[in-house]
Parts: structure tokens; sequence; C-alpha cells
């Protein structure tokens, strides 16, 4: 594919950035997106912003962080959901020809409104919203029968949180680096059946933004490209009962196309990092598995194994993933900038041997859509 | 930057946005909730290209782009697929904890739908366990016509 990501910046992910409204979060991922492709906002000509109007608490929050992203006299779209899936039309906008830059941002503050309540209103307002539903409760409906069908551990959930929290130590910008044991997690408190406390992602604030390029201008600029070898997107039935939720059919169909784009046929072997959409513990096995990392049901066990640990044969989640900070819409984002980092070689104390990664977002309830980026060193 | 805060309260503006809004169930879901409403009956509607009956009916079939045809009455009993206990007074609660939320597939249908498990010891709920469903006394045409779901044994 003729497109690399040039540039990248994250703000800190925090529980509660009060120093920073999100055009002013914006602005510091945007500025440091532009000073690590070492280019101006001049070179950039088109943007798209990433946003939830309910996490805003605005409509057409979109239009908030404009002045922030430049998008004053240029072409500007956005996308409502996960990052990834914006920096997918931003790519597709790159491709098309009409646009060698794009610059696409993606924010949330999740400090500022209360989550159970925007996540219930996610729910079907006729058929399901007034039961009182939330994406914690709606996502253990999904661990329990996931567990069940699997055999997967509370253990085995609890070693994603130790693993995750445990690398989140070695990222500056993650907000819950800590050492924790199995049983940390397992004494925590018991939320929704099966999930605890430290089986949950947090509620965070942050703002990432990554600058596509097409190869013509890549040639131009200093910046070292990342380059993009598949991307792709796939969704699944809106209502949950539905759909089978101990499966991954969407995920399954957009790993294929995306590694099919990438000439990757073994996923196991070929892939040197993953940084994966774990909102929550058992979600993470669940992904692995839906990406062609694990045999279905068995990525507790290799979990156990070490596979995934930062000095494992597939490091997952090297960055704390969203276990250590999560702010909606952005993580999926932040999952590219890290595998961007990782394959400059610039990750700091959580630098892997990589040449090639995945990127992995979500969108919906138990995961009704993903989207898939396999990113590499090479053209 | 982080310092400017430094022992004063930031300021910070507050609200409720609350937006007047209503949903029209429409035809489809207004024919399910004046069956359960006025004669405590469950009705499916039943896909013509993939056979599957849905319920709660859909008038699109998400599996085949194909609208559904025909009424199907199915239940009351039903089959808990998948279930969460809450323990934490999630804000979006409507009751309190704990509270069983439990993922019901209706006999007679092919998907599934979310409601609450009651009239048992929370820690007696098992994924598998036959349920039936439980009619709201006062019953208006909303999904909270069925009260909640209790195991058959």
């Amino acid at each position: 594919m003729d497109a690399a990501i040039i540039g990248i910046g994250m703000t800190t992910i925090e529980k509660n950035k009060i120093a920073c409204n999100y055009a002013d979060l914006a602005w510091e991922a945007v500025n440091k997106a532009l000073a690590d492709a070492s280019i101006t906002i001049d070179d950039i000509d088109n943007v798209i912003t990433t946003s939830s109007d309910f996490w805003d608490g605005r409509t057409i929050s979109c239009m908030a962080v404009g002045d922030a992203c430049a998008v004053r006299h240029k072409n500007c779209s956005a996308v409502e959901g996960d990052g990834t899936f914006g920096a997918a039309y931003g790519l597709s906008r790159t491709l098309s020809g009409d646009y060698k830059t794009t610059l696409v941002t993606a924010h949330s503050k999740g400090s500022e409104s209360i989550s159970s309540i925007i996540t219930n209103a996610a729910f079907d307002p006729i058929y399901e919203r007034s039961l009182g539903l939330d994406m914690i409760s709606a996502s253990a409906i999904q661990a329990k029968q996931y567990m069940h069908v699997t055999g997967t551990t509370p253990e085995q959930l609890a070693l994603v949180s130790c693993k995750n929290h445990k690398n989140g130590k070695d990222n500056p910008y993650a907000q819950l680096p800590m050492d924790i044991t199995v049983n940390d997690v397992l004494n925590s408190e018991m939320i929704a059946e099966p999930l605890h406390k430290l089986d949950c992602s947090p509620v965070s604030d942050g703002c990432c933004a990554i600058i596509i390029a097409n190869a013509e201008f890549v040639k131009k600029v200093k910046a070292k490209p990342v380059w993009i070898k598949g991307v792709a997107f796939c969704s699944d039935a809106y209502f949950m009962g539905d759909r089978d939720l101990t499966k991954t059919i969407a995920l399954e169909n957009a790993a294929k196309k995306a590694y099919m784009m990438a000439g990757i046929t073994n996923p196991e072997n070929e892939i040197d990092i993953a940084e994966i959409y774990d909102a929550f513990t058992y979600q993470e096995l669940m992904w692995i598995e839906g990406l062609g990392l694990a045999e279905y049901g068995n990525a507790g066990k290799l979990l156990e194994k070490g596979i995934f640990n930062k000095n494992g044969k597939l490091p997952v989640n090297p960055s704390g993933g969203l276990l250590s900070g999560h702010p909606v819409i952005a993580a999926g984002l932040y999952r590219i900038a890290e595998i961007v980092l990782q394959i400059r070689g610039e990750a700091g104390a959580r630098q892997v041997n990589a040449k090639r990664g995945i990127a992995h977002g979500v969108n919906g309830i138990c995961g009704q859509s993903h989207c898939v980026w396999v990113l590499d060193k090479e053209k | 930057m982080g310092n400017i805060f430094h022992g004063i309260e930031p300021s910070v503006y507050k609200s409720q946005i609350n937006v007047p809004y209503q949903w029209w169930a429409g035809e489809t879901a207004s024919k399910y909730f004046i069956a359960l409403r006025d004669e405590k009956k469950i009705l499916g509607k039943q896909c013509p290209q993939c056979g599957k009956v849905y319920c709660p009916p859909k008038k699109t079939c998400p599996s085949c782009f194909t609208e559904t045809n025909a009424w199907k009455e199915v239940g009351p009993k039903g089959k808990l697929i998948s279930y969460t206990i809450v323990l934490r007074q999630l804000a979006a609660l409507q009751k309190k904890v704990p509270v069983a939320f439990g993922l019901i597939c209706i006999d007679g249908a092919d998907n599934a739908m979310l409601h609450y498990i009651g009239d048992v010891d929370v820690n007696n709920i098992t994924i598998g366990m036959e349920v039936e469903a439980v009619f709201a006394d006062d019953r208006n045409a909303t999904i909270n016509a069925i009260s909640h779901f209790k195991p058959l044994t």
C-alpha cells in the first residue's frame, strides 16, 4: 500500500486532565505529531477528527476540536467511533490520490461524565435501554459465556490484568502502572460477575493524533515512515442476542482481510507485536483468538506460558493496553501510535524486537465491530 | 502547566444534559408490546429466507437483509444463554443490587433477549437453566410488561 504513518502524538492518559479541555488535548497531540514528522501544519491538506457526541456532552463534537487541528479553510471530515476507524477513513482519503497528508485525531474525556449512563445509551431504547445495562454489565454477560464455553478461568483473566498493569510501568503515557498479583485481581471488588474491578479498564482522558502520508510525500520528509500494509474492518449484528457472543466472527473477517492485504499467511509466526483493545481482561484473550494469534479457547493457556509477555514470543500490549488507560474513542489510535513507536525502535523502556505489528480497535457493545491494522518497517 | 491549579479549585461548568426525547416503537415492536400487555403472549417474527424466528421481533433479519414476515407465538419458557450478577450500584441500574441480567433464548426463537432474572437466590443461577417469563401485574406496552424471567426448577 502506498501510504505510511509519518508522525504520532499522544497526551499522557490520566484519570482527570483538569488543565485541558478537549481542544487543548488535541492541540498537544497534534503539535507532537507534527514535530514527530518534522513537518508543519501547512503540510497537512486534510483532517479527520474522531469523537463521540455523547462522551463529549455536545452535538457535532468534531467541530469543537477543529481549531486545534487547523481545519479552518481545510478539508475536514469526522468519524464517530474508535480512532482506528477514523484512521481507516483518513487512509482511504490519502490513497484516493486527492490528498497527500491526512491528520487524524481522536479524543475523549471520560472524567467529565458518568460512563455507566453514557454506555447505557448505546442500548436500543425500544427493547433494552430501560433495563439498565451498561458496558460493564453487558461485557460481564459475554465474559461469563466465553468462560463457560472455553473453560477460560478467572485466574487467566487476572493474569491479563497483572501483565498489562506491569507493562504500563514502562509506559510514561499510562494511567495505571501497577505491580499486582492474581490474588489482588481476584480479591478486588466484584462489580458484575465474573468481572472484578481489576478486570475492567479505567475511565480516562486523552488524545492521540497520527499523520498518514502518501508514498510521494514520504520521500520528501525526514521522518521515519512506518508503512501501512493492511487495514480492514468488519461489523456484526447490533443486538447482543442476535450474535453468538462467544465467537468473534467480525474480528476474524477483519483480520483475514488485513492479513491478506499484507501477505500474512501465518499470523502467529509472522507478527512480532500486537496492541489489542483490552477494555476488559477477557476481551484481550477473545481478541487474541479472533486475530488468529491463538487457537479458539487457548489464549489463556498461552498467556500462562508467558507467550504474550513483553519478553515472550508474541508480546501483546507492552504499552499496558487499555487496562492501563482507556480514553474511549482515542484508545484504538493509541494502539496504532504504540505500534509505530515499536517498529521505529523508539518505544523506550517498553521496546520489544518488532519489525511488523498489528493494532486493533473496537466499536460497539461486546465487540460488535473491529478494525485491524498491519504496520511494517518495510514498504 | 499542572501547577496552575495548585491549592485552588479549577473552574468547572456543570450541567445536567436533559433533552426530552420520545422513540416511536414502530409497527413491529408495537405489535409485540401490545401482545405482552393485553394477552401475556410473547411473539416472534420469522425470516422467510433463513427461517430464523426473532424474539424480540425485528422487521429486518440481521443475517439475511430480508424483511421478516410470519408472526409466531413463542415462549413463555426459555433457556438462559448467559447472565451476570451486578454487585456494584452502577449508575444506569434501575434497581438495587444485586441485579441479575440474563440473555434468554425463548423457546421457539433462534436469537436471545436481554432481561432480568428474578425469584431466585442469585447464587443458584446457572447457564443453561430453564426459565419462564413472569408478567408484570401492572403492564404497559413496553419491554417492562415482562417483569423478569424466573427459573423453572
